[in-house]
């Protein structure tokens, strides 16, 4: 391994610009003209819009124009869509409400806009705002799923009866109701996976521009995905030809999914740019993104897992309940679906699964994926179950697992995935070892002894990501396909430039692709830049989510590097006056076998353009491969995170003091950026599990409206992890990549309530436990929980 | 509309603003110093703090008008056209961000902490003293480790004098 190649922790290529000031993002750029766009939200979760009256915004200070929902929709443009098809169990199709970008009619969440002001600065857009005036009829709101699906509910879109989108189900039930039925023992959990607010830190942003000479639209914007965000806009909201918008994702702090989906926003600054003539601009203030950025989460579930009189685990059977909020985003059917259930078997052997999920709208905001998008969920429930059988059965925790665990390869389960590779146990013993987990005792009595309460948690989790299989993905109802590509452009002095489909909004792409090329072509990491999130610069790309950056993002670079690989070898041969079949690359050397006859690879990239030495009509001047890469299979990072905490019985407050994490990430790039995605990833598992709450009361108010309300983990919220890797090559990529950006949020809230109620002595506690939840609970339950 | 008068990185800047004008935007907007960033409108994510006359505050809170003859220090100030700081060298070094959005703030926390706290600063405190600042991408981990290695590398002219 050197020091800048393939598993080497090679320090950030794009960090001296963050470090610096310099970085670019979307609200750093301004153009000539601009005007600020601002935008006229519902403050009522459910509202008959009957009139907007803009009269007394005329002649306001720098005021350029006042847009509202109903002048929208007169340019007929489409709405925003969500682009994955899920059925319900009687064959229906899913029911998808229209959703435009400005409100007509009805506004059906809190922050729904309804009308925009534009004006030269954006004091002057809100002073005008202030004084449009809209006749809103308030209608009754319904924030609760269960409650949105029964019998009078407001209803809040004709198109799905009852609030409900869709009844989908997965696996066998007859086989699973049996062996419920006939087991041993039966454990029954009722979960909250509770509601989350994304919160990048760099709120959401779009720049719009119109260039009426040439008819083209530009759009910056803070996007995990452009050359999506670019398709949706021109395909389905028809607002320009593809090939007439441009959209550019320049530095993007942060997305954690929710920079995926499509909003009204940018819609609105396209449309609006081209109407007034002048760049439009818009960034979202935080309690703004509050009520706009897709929210996670919110599963309401109940489950049950059968054993055996061995311990083994029979079946697994669970029914959810998912908020999908006022509207369908983008990839939102899926998350609860497909994200989901086939996760069911975690990372054990059961035979027998079943899954149900109710799909409803409520007057919320939407929500769609968000860090680890289903998953969590499907490992909260597997691993709360299992634990809690642990108990109730009286065995340890760690050994039901071993028990029950997959351990030959490839595994197919009762919800459809695949398992192709991994080695369960190693991880767990090797996490038990790391975490000390025999002294655990010892540990438990000194707490005791400082009156505080120590409890200690698994998680053995796996997941499905590196997403996806075209043509699998396409029969599941995905409207897109999921492969990734790469441009590789070797220039006549020998750099290489990249670029890529992939988007990197903190995952370091600019250095870990940079270590695939130097590793590949033996050049110095210095000679090679990536390029991406600009729909003028790279083809097509599908962006990155669902931890595929590395295994299919990466593994279209090694696909294209291969033709690179095959072309230089053809123009080396003519170079060194040899056969082709005598040519060897390695090292960055093209060498004739045998003797001491090589050119460099510079030597040859040179070569190829000046294209002197070799006959052009049978080999193409220059050196530049494309690759669409398309993954075989998902891919199944698993591991085993073990969380020990310390609760103060007197104030509630859950302090984590030993924190590991031992994950099969595949083959690694780089094991510090992959160390990193791990301590965000659990940083943002242990804020679902202590401290993040959404909270809307009964009439569809955002009670928790910004970091007022909405608990942010902090750095003293957080112990530093002890994180560690085994490893099982994947093998349905070339690169055996598994990927990483999601596994720490899909442990760690699993992996902390199970801590938390074993210190406690009792299940009945939601996420989050918050210090006066945990305190409640020991009100209620006292001594009789803590003698457990 | 009201008159400023400041220093800014060291340069005299005089500024006509709307009297709402809070100084991030005068960095950002007016005088395009965009490394300031802007995460939150409750003052609490510390993406926008600079130095102001040597101290550590955040510049969504203070309203330009409130800087006359202030001196305030920006992350593009920091190492200016010089050398990077010890301590942007360490966020580098030790994987201290991935989006790099709270990075300055960050930054410009992490210089004041050692101004304050010393140059010897232990886990604990480094966690504590970033109650002010948020951070989504890194769970904190490398950050901490960061600062304590920024801090040792200071000279000993940044930090205060020792606590009794």
């Amino acid at each position: 391994m050197s020091a800048t190649g393939i598993g080497a922790a090679v320090r950030r290529k794009e960090d001296h610009r963050f470090i610096t000031g310099k970085g670019h993002y979307t609200d750093d750029v301004s153009r000539p003209g601009q005007a600020a766009i601002y935008f006229i939200r519902s403050p009522h979760a459910h509202a008959r819009i009957n009139k907007i009256d803009t009269k007394a915004t005329a002649g306001m200070p720098g005021v350029a124009a006042v847009f509202t929902g109903a002048q929208f929709a007169e340019d007929k443009l489409g709405g925003l869509i969500c682009g994955w098809a899920v059925f319900s169990k009687d064959g229906s199709p899913m029911k998808a409400a229209p959703h435009p970008a400005l409100a007509v009619g009805k506004a059906n969440h809190v922050g729904d806009a309804v009308a925009v002001v534009i004006a030269d600065t954006l004091a002057q857009a809100k002073d005008a705002a202030e004084k449009v005036v809209i006749d809103y009829e308030v209608l009754p709101a319904v924030v609760d799923p269960a409650k949105a699906a029964a019998r009078g509910a407001p209803l809040i879109h004709e198109a799905a009866p009852n609030n409900t989108i869709y009844n989908w189900h997965l696996g066998d039930a007859d086989a699973t109701n049996a062996a419920i039925k006939n087991a041993r023992h039966v454990t029954t959990l009722e979960f909250i996976n509770n509601r989350l607010i994304p919160n990048a830190m760099e709120p959401r942003a779009a720049l719009a521009e119109y260039d009426a000479g040439s008819g083209h639209l530009t759009l910056w914007n803070t996007s995990q995905n452009p050359h999506v965000a670019r398709l949706v806009i021109a395909a389905f909201v028809g607002m320009a030809p593809e090939h007439k918008l441009r959209v550019i994702a320049p530095d993007v702090g942060g997305g954690f999914g929710s920079k995926i989906f499509i909003y009204p926003e940018e819609v609105v600054c396209l449309w609006a740019a081209r109407k007034i003539g002048r760049p439009v601009k818009w960034t979202a203030e935080r309690s703004e993104s509050f009520v706009t950025d897709a929210h996670g989460r919110d599963h309401v579930s109940k489950a049950q897992i059968a054993f055996d009189a061995d311990g083994k685990i029979t079946a697994l059977k669970v029914h959810t309940t998912a908020n999908l909020g006022a509207y369908m985003s983008t990839f939102s059917s899926a998350v609860p679906t497909f994200l989901y259930a086939p996760l069911l078997s975690g990372q054990y052997d059961i035979p027998h699964i079943y899954c149900e999920v109710d799909a409803v709208y409520t007057n919320t905001v939407p929500v769609d994926a968000y860090r680890g998008a289903g998953r969590p969920e499907a490992t909260f429930v597997v691993e709360r179950l299992v634990e809690v059988g642990a108990r109730e059965l009286g065995v340890d925790p760690a050994e039901l697992r071993r028990k029950n665990f997959v351990k030959s390869f490839p595994y197919q389960t009762a919800v459809a995935s695949l398992y192709d590779a991994g080695d369960y146990n190693a991880s767990l013993q090797k996490a038990l070892q790391i975490h000390d987990y025999k002294g655990f005792g010892k540990r438990k009595r000194e707490s005791e002894r400082h009156g505080k309460l120590r409890g200690i948690g698994f998680a053995t989790y796996i997941e499905a990501c590196g997403v996806a299989p075209s043509a699998l993905v396409g029969q599941l109802g995905a409207g897109v396909g999921l492969w990734e590509s790469a441009e590789v452009r070797v220039n006549p002095t020998g750099s290489v430039e990249i670029l890529t489909g992939s988007h990197a909004h903190g995952q370091g792409h600019e250095t870990t692709f940079a270590q695939l090329v130097a590793d590949r072509l033996g050049i110095p990491i210095e000679q090679v830049s990536i390029v991406h999130g600009d729909t003028d610069k790279v083809q097509f790309g599908m962006g990155t989510y669902g931890s595929r950056s590395g295994a299919v993002g990466m593994s279209a670079i090694a696909k294209a590097l291969d033709k690179v690989e095959a072309k230089a070898k053809k123009i080396a041969a003519h170079l060194l006056e040899a056969a082709e079949a005598d040519i060897v690359f390695k090292d960055g050397k093209f060498t004739v076998a045998g003797t001491d006859k090589s050119a460099a690879f510079g030597e040859v990239a040179l070569g190829a353009y000046v294209a002197h030495k070799f006959p052009t009509s049978e080999i193409e001047p220059g050196l530049k491969e494309g690759a669409f890469y398309d993954p075989t299979n998902f891919t199944f990072p698993a591991g085993c995170h073990i969380c020990e905490v310390e609760i103060d019985p007197d104030t509630g407050e859950t302090a984590i003091v030993g924190w590991t994490a031992v994950d099969d990430f595949g083959v690694i790039i780089n094991p510090m950026i992959v160390e990193g995605q791990v301590h965000g990833g659990v940083a943002q598992g242990v804020g679902q599990a202590l401290l993040e709450h959404t909270v809307y009361d009964d009439k569809g108010q955002l009670i928790t409206g910004s970091y007022m309300d909405y608990a942010m983990p902090r750095a003293d919220n957080l112990p530093s992890f002890k994180v560690d890797t085994t490893v099982t090559k994947c093998p349905s990529n070339p690169l055996g990549i598994k990927g990483c950006g999601e596994a720490g949020a899909i442990a760690a809230p699993a992996a902390v309530m199970n801590a938390i109620t074993n210190a406690l002595g009792t299940e009945a506690i939601d996420m989050p436990a918050t210090p006066q939840a945990v305190w409640a609970v020991l009100q209620k339950f006292g001594k009789a929980a803590r003698a457990a | 509309m009201a008159a400023v008068a400041l220093t800014v990185n060291g340069k005299s800047v005089i500024a006509d603003v709307d009297p709402r004008t809070l100084l991030v935007q005068l960095l950002r907007e007016h005088l395009r110093l965009t490394g300031t960033h802007v995460g939150c409108d409750t003052s609490q994510c510390g993406a926008c703090v600079v130095h102001i006359d040597g101290k550590a505050v955040k510049s969504c809170t203070v309203l330009a008008v409130q800087l006359e003859g202030a001196d305030v220090l920006t992350i593009e100030g920091v190492a200016g056209d010089g050398p990077l700081h010890p301590m942007q060298e360490a966020f580098r070094e030790h994987h201290g961000l991935q989006c790099g959005y709270c990075t300055p703030g960050m930054i410009m926390t992490a210089i004041d902490i050692v101004r304050r706290k010393g140059r010897d600063l232990d886990e604990r405190t480094i966690r504590e003293e970033l109650e002010g600042n948020i951070c989504r991408c890194t769970g904190y981990h490398n950050i901490v480790k960061a600062i304590a290695a920024g801090a040792r590398a200071m000279p000993a002219s940044a930090a205060a004098k020792a606590a009794e």
